[in-house]
C-alpha cells in the first residue's frame, strides 16, 4: 500500500468548441488520464487570463494548461493567435522569475484529437508529478 | 549638447504665456531638498520665476499628468508641458490610447542628457546631504559631515539615462535645442544576464528583490502606462484586489500582473524604477517584456508612432509557440 | 444568496459504476448554497426531467448543477427544463462527471472524489451566476448585393426569387462584371454572353431587385439585420428614367478618342457611351474626363441629338441612404498589372497581352469583331506562345505577384488554345506550364482534348524572356521535360496574368468590419463549414471576392449566399447569444485594446458624461459592445487592462471561483 502518494493538482482551461470536445471524445473512447487533471470549459482559449493562471497557483495548483483550437482553426477564427502570444509572454516571464517551466503549458487539441488530449493530460501530470509540491508559488494563506 | 537653462525654459513659458497660446505650465518645483524636486503646475509667471526648477533632478514624466490637466472643468486654453526624449514616447502612447486631448496641450521638447540618481549620490556620500549644486558637468554635493564633495555627472546618472534608448523626441509642437537621435544601448544587458542564471538563482534574485516591496503602489502611481480608471488591484471584483501582501508570491503576483498589463504598451521610461522607495530594479521586469517582444514579434516600441497597434493586440499566422518561447536557445 | 439544487445523474451504470452517486449527491449538500440535493437513473429522461421541475418549484430553486455527461450533450435540454419550471435557463451549471471522470476513471474512490471537485466547481460557479436575457433585434427584410458580376447577379436573383427586396450596387455603367467581357466558357464552350445576358435581363425586370449602377456603398452602419447604408449615385449626366438607351448620342459624339476600357483599351470609344450592347440598364453615361461640354462648356452634341432630352449637364453625385438586414459583398476580381513582370516585354510590345484582353479579341464584340489579329499591325498571327502562371504561385516575387494560385488560368488557356487552333488550323500554339491543374467535372477531358485532338503544344517549363525582334517574339524557355533551352519565333504572345480582388474591397471591408487575408480576399466565418458567411454577422461572401474561381463555382457561391441570406431575413426578429462582453462604463478607459482585438467589430466608442468632483461633468471615452454582434468569445476580456470588460456566463469572477473550488 502506497502511504502519503503525492497527487498534483492541475488546472486545465479548454475552449468550448475544440479543446473540451477532445476531453470529452477522450471519454467516449476511454482513454484513461489521471483524476488529478480538473477542466474549466471555457468559449475559446483567449478567454483566459494570465490572472486565472496565477490564481491557481496562488491556491495551490502544481500545473496549469491551456488547451485551445489548432492555430488557424479557432471558432471565433483568430482567438488562439492572441492566446499564443498572451501565453509566450506570460509563461517566459515566469520562466524568468524562476518558476519552472514545466508548470504551465500551451496545446492545440482539436476536436477529433481524443487520443491526444489524454495523452498530453497524461504527459503533464507525470512532469508536474516529478516537480513535486508547487512550493514557489502557492500561496500558503490559502491553505488549508 | 546644448545645455538648456532654467532661464530659457522660464522665457519660453513667459512667451507662451504671454501670447495666450497656453494659459498653465506642467514644470518641476523644489521640494525640501535638491534633489527631491517634485511636479508642480504654475498658472502665472510669477510663481514660476519663484519656485519653478531645472536641474538634474527634474526625472518627472510630465505626461501622466495630462490626463487630469486636460479633463479639468472650466479650465479654458492649453496646457504648457516640457517633454525630455523619452517622454515623448509616454505623450504618445497615451495619444495612442486616446487618453487625453491632444488639441488641449502645447508640448515643448527640451534636450536632456540624463538625469541623476540622488540614491547614487547617497551611496558616495553618505547621509546628510544639505546642498547640490547641479549647473555644472561636476555636481558639488555638501553634507553635513564631510563638507562639499565633487561628483562625476556620470558615474551618479539615474539608470534609465545611463542606458538611454533615445535622444529622439517623437512629439512636440515646438523643440528646443537640436533634437538627438535613438541609441542603440545597453538596455537588455540586465536582463540577458538573468536570463543566464539558472532557474534557482532567478528565483533567488526575485525573491530578495520583490520580498522588499512594501505595496505602497509608488509603481503604478507613476506609470503613464497605468492609467486605468480603477485598478485591478483596487476593484473587488478582479479577484486579485489587496492592499497589503500577505506573502512573497503575492509581491509576485502584484508584479507579474502589473508588468503584463503595460506588456507591449510600456515605453520603458523607467519611472517605475525611479520612484520605488525600495529600490526594487522594476524596469528589469518590463524590459523583460520588451526584450521578448522584440525578439518573438519584431522590434517594437511603444509610443513611437502615434496609433501603433500593440504586439499584445495584434498577431500573425506563424507567431512562435509558447513552448517555444521558454525552450529558446538563444533568449 | 442563491438556493441551489444538486441533481446527480447515474447514467445508467455509465456514471454510477465508477462513481458513488449517493456519496457524490450526499457530500454536496454541505456546499454553500446548495439547498437541495438528489440523484436519479438517467436526468434526462422525462422522469428525471420532471424530478428536477418539482425541486426547482418545491425548494424555490435559484440555480441547478446537474451532474450528468458533457454540456456539450444535454446543457440545452436542462436548460430548457429549467425555463419550463420558470427558472432562468442561464442559471444551469453542468458538472461533466461522464466524459471527463466516470468514463476515464477505473477506481471508485478517485472517480467520486474527482466527482465531487467537479460538483463543487460547478456549484461555486453557479453561485456567482445570473439570470440572462438573449437581445432581440428586428430584421430589415431587405438585402444589399454589392457588385453586379455574376456572383451579384445570381445571388439578387436567388433572394429576389424567394420574395425579399434586394438592391444591387455595381460601380461601373452597367451589371455584368467579368463574365461580361468573356468570349467562351470553359469546359462547355458556349457563349458567355449568352448565358449572361439573360439573366441581366431577368435581373433588370425583376421586380423586387433594383440595381444602382455607377454607385458605391460610401458609409455602412449598424448590425446584422439592421445595417444602415449611404450609396453614392455618381453624375452620369444622363437621366437614367429617360434615356432610352437608343445609342444615338454615341454616335453623334465628336469626342472620338477615348480608351473604351471594356475592350481594356484595345480601341476607342465616344465620351459618351453605353459600354455594350446588352447593357443593363442600358443607359448612356458621359465620361466627365473626356467631355468637352463638361470640360469647357463647349460642345453640347449629345443634348442636341437626344430626342428624350435625357442629357443633363447639371447633374451632381447623389446620396442615397437605405437600410437593409444583410449584405453581400460581391466585389470580384482583376488581372494584377503586368507592369513588373518587364521580362515578358507587356510595356514593349503591343502584341504580348494578358488572357482577359485575349478574350476580347476572339470576342464577336470585341475590338476586331472576333477575328484573331495582331494589335500592332492587324495581321494574322502564326505562332502564338500561351505563359501560364504570370504572377500565380509566385512565392519567392510575393512584391510582383502572388503566393496563391489563380485557379482558374489553367483551363482558360486550354480554352484559348483550342478556340484558336480550331478557329485558325494554320495556327502553331505553344502552352508554357509549371503545372497542369484540372480538377473539375469535365475539366481534365478538357485539357486532354487540347492537347490530343487540337494539337497544342505544351511545354513544361518557365518562360525567362520575350524580348521583340522586328515583327517578332522571340521567347526563350525552357522545357524541362526534354531538359532544354527553347527559342520560339512568335506572333503573339498571351500571359496568363493572376487575380486578384478588385481594390474596392479593402475599404468595403472596413466599412463592414469584415475580416481579409493578407490577399485581401475576404475571410470566411469558417473556412470549411460557413464558407459563404463573413465573420462579420449579416455579411455574406460571393464569388471571387472571397477567393479564386470558376463560373459554376461562383454560382454556387453566389446561390449558397443567397440561401443565407434568405434564412436570416426569413426571420422577423433575431435572438442573440446572452453570454457576450459587456464593458463597465464606470471603469473603461477607452484605450481602444479591446476593439483592436475584436474579430467581429463588436465594440464602438461612445463619448460619454459622467460625474466628476464637485457637482461637475467630465466626458469620457468609453467602449460599447453591440450585443448583436459579438459572439462571446471573450478575447476583449483579456486585453481590457483594467478589467472593465467582462464576459457574461463566463465572467471573470465565476471562472476565478472555478479555480479556487478546483484548487481546496
Amino acid at each position: 500500500m502506497q502511504v502519503n502518494e503525492y497527487k498534483p493538482k492541475i488546472v486545465a482551461f479548454c475552449c468550448n468548441w475544440c479543446s473540451y470536445a477532445g476531453a470529452d471524445l477522450a471519454g467516449s473512447n476511454r482513454l484513461s488520464y489521471p483524476a488529478e487533471v480538473k477542466v474549466i470549459r471555457v468559449p475559446c482559449s483567449c478567454r483566459v487570463n494570465p490572472m486565472f493562471i496565477l490564481r491557481a497557483f496562488q491556491r495551490g495548483a502544481d500545473g496549469v494548461i491551456l488547451c485551445g483550437c489548432h492555430p488557424g482553426d479557432c471558432h471565433y477564427t483568430s482567438g488562439n493567435y492572441y492566446t499564443r502570444r498572451r501565453m509566450a509572454l506570460l509563461f517566459s516571464m515566469l520562466d524568468y522569475l524562476g518558476i519552472e517551466k514545466e508548470r504551465t503549458r500551451v496545446e492545440w487539441v482539436s476536436a477529433a484529437e481524443g487520443a491526444k488530449f489524454a495523452a498530453t493530460m497524461n504527459d503533464f501530470v507525470q512532469t508536474v508529478t516529478a516537480l513535486g509540491e508547487n512550493k514557489r508559488l502557492e500561496d500558503l494563506r490559502c491553505k488549508k | 549638447m546644448q545645455k538648456i537653462t532654467r532661464d530659457a525654459l522660464i522665457e519660453k513659458a513667459q512667451t507662451l504665456l504671454d501670447s495666450g497660446v497656453v494659459t498653465r505650465v506642467l514644470g518641476w518645483k523644489k521640494g525640501d531638498f535638491d534633489y527631491d524636486v517634485t511636479p508642480a503646475l504654475f498658472t502665472d509667471i510669477e510663481s514660476m520665476k519663484k519656485d519653478f526648477v531645472f536641474g538634474d533632478f527634474c526625472g518627472a514624466n510630465f505626461s501622466k499628468y495630462l490626463l487630469k490637466e486636460t479633463k479639468k472643468i472650466g479650465v479654458e486654453g492649453k496646457v504648457l508641458v516640457f517633454l525630455k526624449s523619452c517622454d515623448t514616447y509616454s505623450f504618445n502612447q497615451l495619444l495612442t490610447e486616446h487618453r487625453f486631448d491632444r488639441e488641449k496641450v502645447y508640448a515643448v521638447g527640451i534636450p536632456c542628457d540624463g538625469m541623476v540618481d540622488v540614491n547614487k549620490i547617497k551611496a558616495i556620500v553618505g547621509d546628510g546631504i544639505v546642498s547640490i549644486d547641479d549647473s555644472a558637468e561636476v555636481i558639488k554635493v555638501e553634507t553635513l559631515y564631510d563638507g562639499v564633495k565633487e561628483l562625476n555627472k556620470a558615474d551618479i546618472l539615474l539608470e534609465r539615462c545611463a542606458n538611454c534608448k533615445s535622444r529622439k523626441h517623437v512629439a512636440y509642437d515646438e523643440l528646443m535645442g537640436e533634437d538627438g537621435e535613438v541609441i542603440d544601448s545597453n538596455r537588455f544587458d540586465e536582463v540577458e544576464k538573468l536570463e543566464k542564471m539558472s532557474a534557482d538563482e532567478r528565483f533567488a534574485f526575485w525573491q530578495n528583490e520583490l520580498s522588499r516591496c512594501i505595496r505602497c503602489n509608488a509603481c503604478r502611481d507613476v506609470c503613464p502606462a497605468c492609467t486605468c480608471e480603477k485598478c485591478v488591484f483596487n476593484n473587488p471584483n478582479s479577484g486579485v484586489e489587496n492592499k497589503a501582501a500577505a506573502n512573497s508570491f503575492e509581491e509576485q503576483m502584484f508584479h507579474i500582473i502589473r508588468a503584463f498589463h503595460v506588456a507591449g504598451r510600456c515605453t520603458d521610461c523607467g519611472e517605475c524604477s525611479r520612484v520605488c522607495p525600495q529600490h526594487i530594479p522594476l524596469h528589469l521586469l518590463n524590459r523583460k517584456f520588451i526584450k521578448d517582444i522584440n525578439s518573438f514579434y519584431g522590434d517594437y516600441q511603444a509610443g513611437e508612432t502615434v496609433g501603433s497597434r500593440a504586439p499584445l493586440t495584434n498577431f500573425t499566422k506563424e507567431d512562435l509557440e509558447p513552448s517555444e518561447a521558454v525552450n529558446r536557445e538563444d533568449k | 444568496m442563491q438556493r441551489i439544487g444538486v441533481f446527480v445523474c447515474w447514467c445508467g451504470s455509465n456514471i454510477a459504476g465508477t462513481v458513488d452517486v449517493v456519496k457524490v449527491a450526499e457530500a454536496l449538500k454541505n456546499e454553500p448554497g446548495v439547498v437541495h440535493s438528489a440523484n436519479y437513473q438517467y436526468m434526462c429522461s422525462q422522469a428525471g426531467q420532471e424530478l428536477i421541475k418539482q425541486a426547482i418549484k418545491e425548494h424555490n430553486l435559484t440555480g441547478i448543477v446537474v451532474c450528468s455527461c458533457s454540456p456539450r450533450m444535454h446543457e440545452q435540454t436542462f436548460r430548457k427544463t429549467a425555463a419550463a419550471a420558470g427558472l432562468n435557463p442561464y442559471m444551469v451549471e453542468i458538472a461533466n462527471i461522464r466524459e471527463q471522470c466516470s468514463w476515464i476513471h477505473k477506481d471508485m474512490a478517485e472517480g467520486t472524489e474527482k466527482a465531487i471537485v467537479l460538483g463543487r466547481t460547478a456549484i461555486a460557479k453557479v453561485n456567482l451566476n445570473a439570470p440572462l436575457t438573449p437581445g432581440e433585434s428586428p430584421v430589415t427584410k431587405r438585402a444589399l448585393v454589392i457588385g453586379g458580376g455574376i456572383a451579384g447577379i445570381q445571388t439578387a436573383l436567388d433572394i429576389a426569387d424567394a420574395g425579399f427586396e434586394v438592391d444591387i450596387v455595381e460601380k461601373k455603367p452597367t451589371i455584368g462584371g467579368k463574365m461580361a467581357q468573356i468570349d467562351k466558357t470553359f469546359p462547355t464552350l458556349d457563349c458567355a454572353a449568352c448565358i449572361l445576358t439573360p439573366k441581366m435581363v431577368d435581373v433588370a425586370q425583376h421586380e423586387k431587385i433594383k440595381i444602382y449602377s455607377y454607385s458605391e456603398v460610401v458609409d455602412v452602419k449598424g448590425f446584422v439585420g439592421n445595417f444602415d447604408v449611404t450609396i453614392k449615385r455618381k453624375a452620369r449626366y444622363v437621366k437614367e428614367d429617360v434615356c432610352t438607351g437608343c445609342g444615338l448620342c454615341t454616335e453623334k459624339c465628336p469626342m472620338k478618342k477615348v480608351p473604351n476600357d471594356f475592350n481594356l483599351g484595345m480601341d476607342n470609344k465616344r465620351a459618351i457611351y453605353i459600354p455594350f450592347a446588352q447593357a443593363v440598364p442600358k443607359v448612356a453615361t458621359i465620361d466627365a474626363d473626356y467631355c468637352n461640354m463638361l470640360k469647357n462648356g463647349k460642345c453640347g452634341v449629345c443634348a442636341k441629338v437626344c430626342t428624350a432630352n435625357a442629357i443633363d449637364y447639371t447633374q451632381k453625385d447623389e446620396f442615397v441612404e437605405e437600410k437593409y438586414g444583410a449584405i453581400v459583398a460581391a466585389t470580384g476580381f482583376n488581372p494584377i498589372s503586368m507592369d513588373k513582370f518587364d521580362e515578358y516585354a507587356y510595356s514593349q510590345s503591343k502584341d504580348v497581352i494578358t488572357s482577359l484582353e485575349f478574350e476580347r479579341l476572339m470576342n464577336a464584340a470585341g475590338p476586331t469583331a472576333g477575328k484573331l489579329l495582331r494589335p500592332s499591325d492587324g495581321k494574322h498571327p502564326h505562332t502564338l506562345v500561351f505563359v501560364q502562371c504570370v504572377g500565380s504561385r509566385c512565392a519567392s516575387c510575393a512584391e510582383k505577384g502572388k503566393e496563391y494560385c489563380s485557379k482558374i488560368c489553367c483551363m482558360y488557356t486550354a480554352k484559348h488554345a483550342m478556340l484558336t487552333r480550331d478557329k485558325y488550323p494554320d495556327t502553331d500554339v505553344y502552352v508554357f506550364y509549371i503545372d497542369v491543374r484540372t480538377p473539375g467535372k469535365q475539366f481534365d477531358e478538357f485539357y486532354r482534348r487540347a492537347v490530343e485532338e487540337y494539337g497544342v503544344h505544351y511545354i513544361k517549363g518557365m518562360v525567362g524572356k520575350v524580348s521583340p525582334e522586328g515583327e517578332k517574339l522571340i521567347v526563350q524557355g525552357s522545357d524541362l521535360i526534354a531538359n532544354k533551352q527553347l527559342k520560339i519565333e512568335a506572333d503573339l504572345v498571351v500571359l496568363a496574368a493572376a487575380i486578384e480582388p478588385d481594390k474596392s474591397a479593402r475599404p468595403l471591408a472596413t466599412m463592414l468590419t469584415a475580416s481579409m487575408d493578407t490577399n485581401d480576399f475576404f475571410t470566411e466565418a469558417h473556412p470549411k463549414l460557413r464558407p459563404v458567411e463573413s465573420p462579420t454577422a449579416g455579411v455574406f461572401l460571393s464569388g471571387a471576392c472571397q477567393g479564386p474561381k470558376d463560373f459554376p463555382e461562383t454560382v454556387s457561391q453566389a446561390g449558397a449566399a443567397a440561401s443565407k441570406v434568405i434564412g436570416l431575413l426569413s426571420k422577423d426578429k433575431l435572438t442573440g447569444n446572452p453570454c457576450v462582453a459587456h464593458s463597465d462604463e464606470m471603469m473603461c478607459n477607452g484605450c481602444s485594446s479591446c476593439e483592436k482585438v475584436c474579430p467581429y467589430g463588436a465594440i464602438t466608442y461612445a463619448d460619454k458624461e459622467f460625474r466628476g468632483p464637485n457637482r461637475t461633468t467630465l466626458i469620457r471615452r468609453v467602449a460599447q459592445v453591440n450585443e448583436a454582434i459579438c459572439q462571446g468569445c471573450g478575447c476583449c476580456t483579456v486585453a481590457c487592462p483594467s478589467g472593465a470588460m467582462d464576459l457574461k456566463g463566463f465572467a471573470s469572477k465565476q471562472i476565478m471561483a472555478e479555480v479556487d473550488a478546483i484548487c481546496k
